[in-house]
């Protein structure tokens, strides 16, 4: 609530744009993370044997320098390190807002914003969501729910999606995906400060799109294919 | 001629001799009135010697001294932070959410500098000269001069603000000719300078704010000023939104509350300027100077119906490009105008003064548009009984120019006037109608800025001190800012040597007799419970003073609005309707204490006109003409400032003369034929 | 024309409030909007009922007083203040929903006029260059380029409105700051406090209890002033530099 006392000693850390830096800042190595991830999930048109070669070879790196899977292990660690801070900022953002507005309009019209900025918050719970079950499905418990062999990450990967209820999951957690990679790209730039022109602007939202068609278009080829038939 | 002025120079002028009397009746003459603190010398010392003459007020001692301020436009804000960076603890009013609002904000054109920065001869004294004239010699030199000496430090500090001015490719301040000056000394910031300056005072006012040595009161209507002993101790407030009526005392007041302009009801003030904090001070003994001067502005937006609310200024620059004309005949008034053909239009401007055309100044263009429009040549649509309007044509300007041309140079108000009428000006002529703009008219001062009232101190528009019958465009944000930032700091410090003043308290019996006033009068409004808002009484003064104290003024006319404006407010005080309740937000009741007001004065404004026999400056006197029908000033009789004494309750306004002497400059008839 | 209109009333800060309907005849579509409920005011007050409280003062879209979520917009339909907005922009039968700004940081005063101190409190946090009357130098002794003066008048008109706060759906006043941070960080005199100035009025604005900006960009689009987006852009840039800076 208001109250009409100045701030002292005020520090930049302390404020609602550092929130925003860090959430940027942890959207960005998401991005560089799924842009790298969906790479290696296209191994899949390469057949059984590259996709599991890709897949170990993931666990090798830097061997001997370091022990198996360790590179991967500082990618986990990194990952979970922003995810904590993406998820944790947009928590005290969101809570912010609706104390921001405590009294709703009776009529209220979106007249210049985006869909995908208007619900990058349950978008976000809902990639939050399909994580959850990602990871138990194909790394943590590696759950294939045909009842098959779970060891074989290539044969997980299409017994998974031979169910046509498992491809929608997946196609659904990649529109809600494009949709917060569509905002969340101009959404970054522009809290980074990038985009100060109308130019830049222009450019940024640009990016939005390319990004997020690129990324969620590229998830979404192996379990639409594998479900055709193509993989198998 | 060729007296001694007191200034100790020789006088270009004797004192005038009034013959004429015609508002004999409604007033009582009173003694001459000097003022007490003019300064001596050639004028070009008379400042900086008076700068230095002024004693000064150790810092320590600063803090101890209290300040009230009433108004944050230009005038207050400025004053206000200065005060406040100079230690002194201020207490700063007004009756808007935020001192970024008062009404200096609407401010378009520009503001005037004597920086010569075009090399075109432009000076001080060139500055100083124009001002005097153009307000038809009736401004004191003193007070002018001074005005022309400060106005390249106010660009200075702006600049050093952050104010935006527009600036040329090398990165260094643009200025423009304005008004008719043939030199470039208007600096501006686009068509929004008066935003710019006071964005400008504001942001160091609440800067001032934030290191605790200004208490800002927003919301909050100054109703009375607390005087003591016959000096300026206080006011009276009522908080807007809790209803509460304060008390404030202090060791000076100053009133920075703007003009009164809206007594015409429809004018370009804003919504809530007001009279109010200045006739308050007026009834506890401040003189009124020349209230009668109100300045009027050719090119408005049109009344368009009985229910506009204000009205809207469009920069005079388009009188350089567009045509002014009015059917020739009566029954083409109602005509889309392109199908009028050139031999049917009267070019009145162009036929009547061909060297000047539309370019003549602001009074002459403002008349002779009502002129039209009374004859029964006005276009528009009908409001009460006439068209009010004429045309504004840019077809010529548009053949030579280019729609491209004319974009460029107008797109704004050409945008403005598209959303205000929903007509194309590029398309049909736009029509202007003249308005009330400012008022040159307020209370009186000394070259101190200080009332009749010792410790009420006058600044800004709210003062009558350095237009004379006229002011020249882009010199009243001039006059705010030289008022708050430079003059009024060092002027009050003289007062302020005087401290400790006596000590008084909530309990003093003036302080008691102040707040039952105020709180009389609230109720009073709330218990009439007649059958009329506040705003129907004031349209009816607006329609009275328009008509017959307006552009031109007639002796039968004002005595006519003397008696009108008497049954007004007969009526306000029985007839009244104010509903709600004094303890909550309450505009009707706001309304109601300022229409009351506005009434009182309109009736003095009227008297002012009756007794001034002479056209000058902004308005037009029937009586005084040459025989080709224009202005004739009277200077062996009128050559003075008319300070009005209230008289009291029911009795009748006491008339003090000032008389005006010239040393550095001599008087002359100005002519446009 | 005749229309309806449903507008929120509220007798106090404290008090709870409700939609009222009205209903209003023989409207001009000269009329501003606010003259259209200056006629219902008039009708209330004949009627006995007291006049609906909004605030407005120079009408003629610059001194930012006015306010009103029109139909769910703010200032309504057009790109500009409620005072300039015409009723030529409505049709005949039209029912018009007309509510305060909505935003904690804004507490409703009565009817449909709120408090929006806390913009001159975020103002009285850094939004100044530190001048004192008097110590300034000769104005051209620091030239500005003209295409920095000139981006800094662009923002500079920003009316101190609070549209911005009203449209944006976290209720961030970012733009307004943003608003004020580029037009004296554009300016040679604006630079010695320019990352003390950014922290304050951040802080400042947090303080206050509006929201963070997660560049929705509804706020821009209701600007009368159409200040742009990359206001903020220039914020939060202005903020990572002075982070940097260990401010
Ligand atoms: C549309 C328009 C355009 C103009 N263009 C130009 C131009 O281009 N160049 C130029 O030089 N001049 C121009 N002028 C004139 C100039 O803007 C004003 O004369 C000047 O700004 C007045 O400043 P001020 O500080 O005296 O008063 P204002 O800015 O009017 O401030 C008055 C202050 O007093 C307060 N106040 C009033 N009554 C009370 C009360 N009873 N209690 C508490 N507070 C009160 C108000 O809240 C406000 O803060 C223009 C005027 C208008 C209307
Ligand atoms: C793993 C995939 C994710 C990616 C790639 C991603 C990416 C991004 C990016 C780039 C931003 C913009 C940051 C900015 O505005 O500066 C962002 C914002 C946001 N993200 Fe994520 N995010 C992901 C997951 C999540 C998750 C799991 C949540 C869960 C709650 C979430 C919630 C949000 C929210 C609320 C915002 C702020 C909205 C906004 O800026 O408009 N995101 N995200
Ligand atoms: C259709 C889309 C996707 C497919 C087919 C897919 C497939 C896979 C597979 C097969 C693995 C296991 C890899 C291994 O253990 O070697 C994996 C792991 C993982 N996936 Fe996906 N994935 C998809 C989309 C996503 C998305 C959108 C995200 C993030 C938002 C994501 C995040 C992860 C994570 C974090 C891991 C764990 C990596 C680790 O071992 O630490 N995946 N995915
Ligand atoms: S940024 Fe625009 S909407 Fe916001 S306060 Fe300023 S003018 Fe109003
Ligand atoms: S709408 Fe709100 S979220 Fe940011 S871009 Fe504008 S302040
Ligand atoms: S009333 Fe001044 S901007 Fe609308």
């Amino acid at each position: 609530m208001a109250t009409p006392t100045l701030v002292k000693g005020a520090r930049a850390t302390r404020s609602t744009i550092t929130l925003k830096l860090l959430m940027a800042a942890s959207g960005l190595a998401f991005i560089g993370f799924v842009l790298a991830h969906m790479y290696g999930n296209l191994k899949a048109f390469a057949g059984h044997d590259a996709f599991n070669e890709y897949a170990h070879h993931l666990r090798t790196i830097g061997e001997p320098m370091l022990p198996e899977s360790g590179l991967l292990w500082i990618l986990r660690t990194g990952l979970i390190v922003a995810l904590v801070v993406h998820v944790a900022s947009a928590a005290a953002l969101w809570r912010r807002a609706n104390r921001a507005r405590p009294v709703a309009y009776q009529v209220k019209k979106n007249v210049a914003s985006s869909l995908s900025s208007r619900t990058m918050r349950w978008g976000g719970l809902t990639i939050l969501a399909f994580l959850v079950w990602h990871l138990l499905n194909f790394t943590i418990v590696k759950v294939n729910p045909s009842g098959g062999a779970t060891d074989d990450p290539y044969n997980l990967l299409v017994d998974t999606f031979d169910l046509w209820w498992m491809t929608i999951i997946y196609l659904v957690a990649m529109a809600a995906l494009a949709m917060h990679l569509h905002h969340g790209v101009w959404s970054a730039c522009q809290t980074l400060g990038l985009t100060n022109t109308a130019v830049s602007r222009q450019r940024a939202k640009l990016a939005g799109w390319v990004i997020a068609v690129v990324v969620a278009g590229g998830f979404s080829l192996v379990p639409l294919f594998t479900v055709f038939g193509v993989i198998d | 001629m060729g007296t001694i002025d007191p200034s100790g120079m020789t006088a270009t002028n004797g004192p005038s001799v009034q013959q004429s009397d015609d508002a004999h009746g409604y007033y009582t003459p009173g003694e001459p009135l000097v003022d007490p603190v003019a300064p001596t010398g050639p004028i070009s010392q008379r400042w900086t010697t008076r700068k230095f003459d002024n004693r000064l007020v150790n810092p320590a001692n600063r803090r101890k001294m209290s300040v009230i301020i009433v108004g944050t436009g230009l005038a207050g804000g400025a004053a206000a932070a200065t005060m406040g960076e100079a230690g002194y603890q201020v207490k700063s009013f007004c009756y808007q959410d935020s001192p970024r609002r008062a009404h200096s904000i609407a401010a378009q054109g520009g503001i005037n500098a004597a920086k010569n920065y075009k090399e075109d001869g432009d000076s001080v004294h060139r500055l100083f000269y124009d001002t005097v004239k153009g307000g038809d010699y009736r401004s004191r030199e003193s007070n002018v001069y001074r005005l022309a000496e400060v106005s390249a430090n106010i660009i200075d500090q702006c600049v050093a603000q952050g104010v935006p001015f527009a600036r040329e490719y090398g990165g260094l301040l643009d200025n423009r000719s304005f008004g008719g000056v043939q030199v470039s000394r208007t600096f501006y910031a686009r068509g929004q300078t008066g935003q710019q300056l006071l964005i400008g005072a504001y942001q160091a006012l609440e800067r001032q704010v934030a290191a605790g040595t200004v208490e800002m009161f927003t919301r909050h209507e100054m109703l009375e000023v607390i005087v003591v002993d016959g000096t300026a101790r206080g006011i009276i407030a009522r908080d807007l939104v809790t209803g509460e009526i304060e008390t404030h005392l202090a060791d000076v007041v100053v009133l920075a509350t703007g003009g009164y302009g809206n007594v015409f009801y429809l004018s370009t003030n804003a919504m809530g300027s007001n009279v109010t904090a200045a006739w308050r001070a007026h009834r506890k003994g401040a003189y009124m100077a020349n209230p009668c001067y109100t300045q009027i502005h050719p090119t408005c937006i049109p009344v368009s119906g009985e229910h506009q609310s204000k009205l809207t200024l469009m920069s005079e620059s388009l009188r350089n490009d567009g045509r002014i004309w009015v059917p020739k005949k009566k029954e083409d008034c109602q005509k889309d105008p392109r199908d009028i053909p050139e031999e049917d239009r009267d070019y009145y401007l162009e036929r009547i003064y061909p060297s000047f055309g539309n370019l003549v100044p602001r009074d002459i263009a403002s008349r002779q548009a009502k002129n039209m429009c009374d004859e029964g040549r006005g276009v528009g649509p009908m409001v009460g009984d006439f068209r009010r309007g004429v045309y504004l044509d840019f077809s010529d300007a548009i053949a030579r120019l280019g729609k491209d041309g004319i974009e460029e140079k107008y797109d704004n108000l050409f945008d403005m006037y598209a959303r205000i009428t929903g007509e194309n000006p590029y398309e049909t002529p736009m029509r202007i109608y003249p308005a009330v703009h400012y008022v040159m008219g307020g209370l009186w001062v000394d070259y101190h800025l200080q009332s009749s009232i010792p410790g009420l101190f006058v600044t800004g528009e709210a003062n009558f001190s350095d237009h004379g019958a006229n002011r020249l465009g882009a010199s009243a944000l001039m006059q705010g800012l030289a008022d708050g930032y430079f003059v009024l700091p060092n002027t009050i410090r003289e007062y302020l040597a005087d401290a400790p003043f006596s000590k008084i308290d909530e309990s003093h019996p003036a302080v008691v007799e102040a707040q039952q006033d105020v709180q009389q009068r609230i109720d009073r409004f709330l218990s009439i419970n007649g059958t009329r808002s506040a705003d129907s009484y004031h349209k009816e003064l607006g329609h009275i003073m328009w008509e017959y104290c307006g552009m031109e003024r007639s002796e039968d006319g004002l005595r006519k609005a003397i008696d009108m404006i008497r049954e007004l407010k007969a009526d306000f005080w029985t007839n009244l309707k104010v509903l709600g309740t004094a303890d909550s937000l309450n505009q009707s009741l706001e309304k109601a204490g300022r229409v009351i007001d506005f009434i009182e004065l309109g009736e003095l404004m009227c008297i002012d006109a009756l007794n001034r026999r002479e056209s000058c400056g902004g308005h037009f006197r029937a009586e005084s003409q040459t025989e080709d029908g224009e202005a004739l000033r009277h200077d062996d009789e009128f050559a003075y400032v008319a300070a009005w004494e209230f008289g009291g309750e029911g009795g009748q306004p006491v008339l003090h003369k000032e008389d005006l002497i010239y040393t550095a400059i001599e008087m002359k008839q100005r002519s446009y034929k | 024309m005749n229309l309806t209109l449903n507008i929120w009333r509220q007798p106090n800060a404290d008090a709870p409030g409700a939609m009222h309907a009205y209903a209003v005849e023989g409207i001009s579509e000269d009329m501003s909007f606010l003259e259209m409920l200056d006629v219902l005011n008039e009708q209330l007050n004949a009627q006995g009922e007291e006049p609906i409280a909004f605030d407005h003062d120079c009408r003629e879209g610059i001194c930012g007083t006015c306010s009103l979520m029109i139909n769910g917009q703010a200032h309504g339909p057009e790109v500009t203040t409620t005072c300039q907005l015409h009723m030529r922009s409505f049709t005949d039968g039209d029912s018009i929903t007309i509510e305060p700004w909505r935003a904690g940081a804004f507490p409703v005063v009565k009817d449909l006029v709120v408090d929006r101190g806390a913009f001159d409190r975020i103002i009285q946090s850094g939004g100044y260059i530190s001048a004192n009357t008097g110590s300034a130098p000769e104005a051209n002794s620091v030239p500005a380029p003209r295409d920095k003066a000139m981006r800094a008048f662009n923002v500079a008109t920003c009316i101190g409105c609070g549209a911005c706060v009203a449209a944006c759906p976290n209720g961030s006043a970012s733009l307004f700051m943003g608003a004020k941070i580029t037009h004296l960080g554009e300016l040679p005199q604006g630079q010695p406090e320019r990352y003390t100035r950014v922290v304050d009025m951040v802080a400042q604005h947090d303080h206050e209890g509006f929201g963070g900006c997660t560049n929705i960009g509804e706020c821009a689009s209701a600007c009368p002033k159409e200040i742009p987006l990359d206001v903020i852009s220039q914020l939060n840039k202005d903020l990572r530099t002075a982070l940097k800076q260990g401010k």
